[in-house]
């Protein structure tokens, strides 16, 4: 039996039990043809060309640990850009002690030499207090690793850039026109495959002189040639489309065309090869270091770091190879998995 | 009279491969007036569309040329046009609807930013105005939730609803001359008989010009006003919708009216084709391109182009056979007796 008195005074408390009916079973509550269709309408909806290529690459596993790793080292080597500069001039590892700032993820001044911490001049194995040890000239191998992050996703963000800016105006062009343009691009292109990699970025670089922006640059200027191949087998198919003809029927001119219509509708296999690439011109400038034509000291790069390593390998100094050699193999790995993860989600024709 | 829009005399447009020249148009002539719909029929490969895409200055340069003939726009001659007059004229005096509403929009562009695309072209609006103006034009060729629908991408459209969308934007300028290329081909029945409907309304509306390019007779015979029938490049007959109908002139005429399925025919009646292959375009004898199928050649058919015949308040065939023998043929011919009553 209720009480009757208690519910005056207190006309919230739940006499009837109905209190456990809650919003969501009043949103349910609704006709259910209602509920049906707009579940129906939801499930049917077309998904676009992102949401479609996410839905798939969620699936590869190994695409998201790329994509896990890509991010990683995008934010150290986006910490260590904006913080690195007030430590620039930091050379004595007293000096770097006192400047060491919060927020700055490498523990010390990577290119503070401290003699101290390299007994006999063979540097010092992994401790508490510098847990990748520390190098010939005591310098801290983590954060060099960390500081060489940075180096190393500028590369590969602007040198990518600059191969990606040159092809996709030299690629448009060459499939759009065709005929002789296409032929003078394309057999230039060729000029860029033919030649050892490795030997024509010493070339560009003995041209421009050593120094930070000609390593971008010579990377840069090398890798043009993939991505016209790429646009240009795309524009081929494209342009021949009939929305191509429509859009001409409408008076547009040659340049809406190819940057309105025929561009936008060649991209997926470029976001692919921009992923691989990044990559790849990651492990160039590893290379370019490794050889001396790359970064040069005191700066940091991880090919630097390897190159220096092993001349004293025979000691026993396996931490300042293995760290730098990890970072590098991560890195590289974490593009091109998730380059070949992007792939296989934009492929159409590979259906689940 | 309406007002002139289009006088093309005498069109011919050659593409030059390494097979040979292909005579893809050879010798067209016809006129276009305001509020006036000109059919062009015939098969596949007879120099429908080339015709059409010569008008647009849209054929591909090399292998296709506009070889001969004048194509006079009001009193502006399209062939002496620069590539920027050109692009100013299509689109805006000229505009075409094409034949496969699934590839003829891109499909990474919003569709009334495609709409929009025309009016930025060619008037001296602002993107926000040109984008209004395309949702007011997708509601006016009966796109329901127009003011939704341009803000989506074609692949959230129908086949019908895109076709619709193709209309918008050859409207958008509105255009003197309409180029239809098989608009309704590639939709459903019931949806071809709606965009029928569009396009009769829209041409009302904006009292221009069309020219429908098709293979369906049917199509043809609801809303054109005249009708050219080709064959090989060439013009066979040309006259007002109903002389063509009741009383064409050319065998091959004959033959598209007799392979259409009728209504009337018996249940195990079949179809009636016309016999042979159609023509080789590079290999076209001098003379009528349909001697090789036609069951009433003569010699001199080979040989040498008829001059054109007027039969009819303006209509005329181009064919070798007298008048009098044709009308004799003709009456023998199943399709055109009278049904018995």
């Amino acid at each position: 039996m209720p009480d009757w008195d208690e519910q005056q005074k207190n006309p919230d408390r739940d006499v009837y039990g109905t209190a456990s009916v809650t919003e969501a079973d009043k949103v349910d509550a609704r006709r259910t043809d209602e509920v049906f269709e707009e579940a129906v309408e939801e499930s049917t909806k077309p998904l676009g060309l992102w949401a479609d290529t996410w839905r798939r690459l969620r699936r590869n596993h190994l695409a998201l640990v790329g994509l896990g790793i890509i991010i990683v080292f995008l934010c150290i080597g986006s910490v260590e850009t904006v913080f690195y500069q007030a430590h620039w001039h930091v050379r004595s590892s007293a000096e770097a002690a006192a400047a060491k700032a919060p927020g700055y993820l490498a523990p010390y001044d990577p290119n503070a030499v401290d003699y101290a911490l390299s007994p006999q001049g063979l540097g010092a194995p992994p401790s508490w207090s510098h847990p990748f040890g520390t190098d010939y000239l005591g310098r801290d191998v983590l954060s060099r690793c960390l500081i060489a992050t940075r180096i190393a996703m500028l590369v590969g963000i602007i040198a990518v850039a600059i191969a990606l800016t040159m092809g996709l105006l030299l690629g448009p062009v060459s499939g759009y026109y065709g005929g002789a343009i296409d032929s003078i691009i394309m057999r230039i292109a060729d000029v860029f495959f033919a030649f050892p990699y490795i030997l024509f970025v010493l070339l560009i670089m003995s041209v421009l002189g050593q120094g930070f922006q000609n390593v971008f640059i010579a990377i840069g200027v090398l890798g043009w040639a993939t991505f016209a191949r790429i646009v240009r087998g795309q524009i081929l198919s494209v342009k021949s489309m009939e929305y191509v003809e429509a859009a001409r029927a409408q008076g547009a001119g040659d340049l809406r065309i190819i940057f309105r219509h025929v561009l936008p509708n060649s991209m997926a296999p470029v976001y692919v090869a921009v992923a691989m690439a990044i990559g790849g011109a990651i492990a160039t400038e590893a290379a370019l270091s490794y050889l001396g034509i790359g970064i040069q000291p005191p700066n940091s790069s991880w090919g630097l770091m390897i190159s220096d390593s092993v001349n004293y390998l025979a000691a026993g100094n396996w931490w300042w190879l293995l760290f730098p050699s990890l970072a590098l193999v991560t890195t590289v790995f974490g593009f091109i998995s998730f380059g070949n993860g992007l792939r296989d989600a934009t492929d159409p024709k590979l259906k689940e | 009279m309406a007002e002139r829009l289009l006088d093309i005399s005498d069109l011919s447009t050659y593409f030059f491969t390494h097979a040979g020249v292909v005579k893809a148009v050879n010798g067209v002539s016809f006129t276009l007036h305001r509020g006036e719909t000109i059919g062009i029929v015939g098969e596949s490969g007879s120099g429908k569309t080339v015709a059409a895409l010569s008008l647009m200055g849209l054929i591909p340069d090399p292998p296709g040329k506009v070889v001969e003939g004048t194509l006079l726009l009001g009193d502006r001659d399209l062939r002496t046009m620069s590539d920027d007059e050109m692009r100013g004229v299509r689109g805006n005096d000229i505009a075409m609807i094409f034949q496969d509403p699934m590839t003829s929009l891109n499909p990474v562009m919003k569709v009334g930013k495609q709409i929009a695309e025309a009016i930025v072209l060619h008037q001296s609006k602002s993107k926000r105005e040109a984008w209004r103006m395309a949702g007011e034009l997708l509601a006016r060729v009966g796109m329901p939730d127009a003011d939704k629908r341009v803000d989506q991408y074609p692949f959230e459209f129908s086949g019908g609803m895109r076709q619709r969308a193709m209309i918008a934007m050859a409207i958008s300028c509105n255009p003197d001359v309409l180029i239809a290329d098989e608009p309704t081909t590639a939709l459903d029945v019931t949806i071809q008989a709606q965009i029928i409907d569009v396009m009769r309304e829209m041409q009302a509306q904006f009292d221009s010009g069309v020219i429908l390019i098709t293979h369906d007779l049917g199509v043809i015979a609801e809303i054109s006003d005249k009708v050219m029938v080709m064959y090989g490049g060439r013009t066979v007959e040309y006259g007002p919708v109903d002389e063509i109908f009741y009383n064409a002139h050319h065998p091959y005429t004959w033959g598209l009216l007799a392979s259409l399925p009728r209504l009337d025919a018996t249940e195990k009646a079949r179809l009636t084709p016309i016999k042979g292959q159609p023509p080789n375009l590079i290999t076209l004898p001098e003379g009528c391109p349909f001697t090789a199928r036609c069951p009433h050649r003569r010699p001199e058919c080979r040989d040498q182009w008829p001059k054109s015949e007027i039969v009819g308040p303006e209509h005329g065939v181009n064919c070798w056979i007298p008048k009098d023998e044709r009308v004799a043929l003709r009456a023998e011919l199943p399709h055109f007796k009278e049904p018995a009553a």
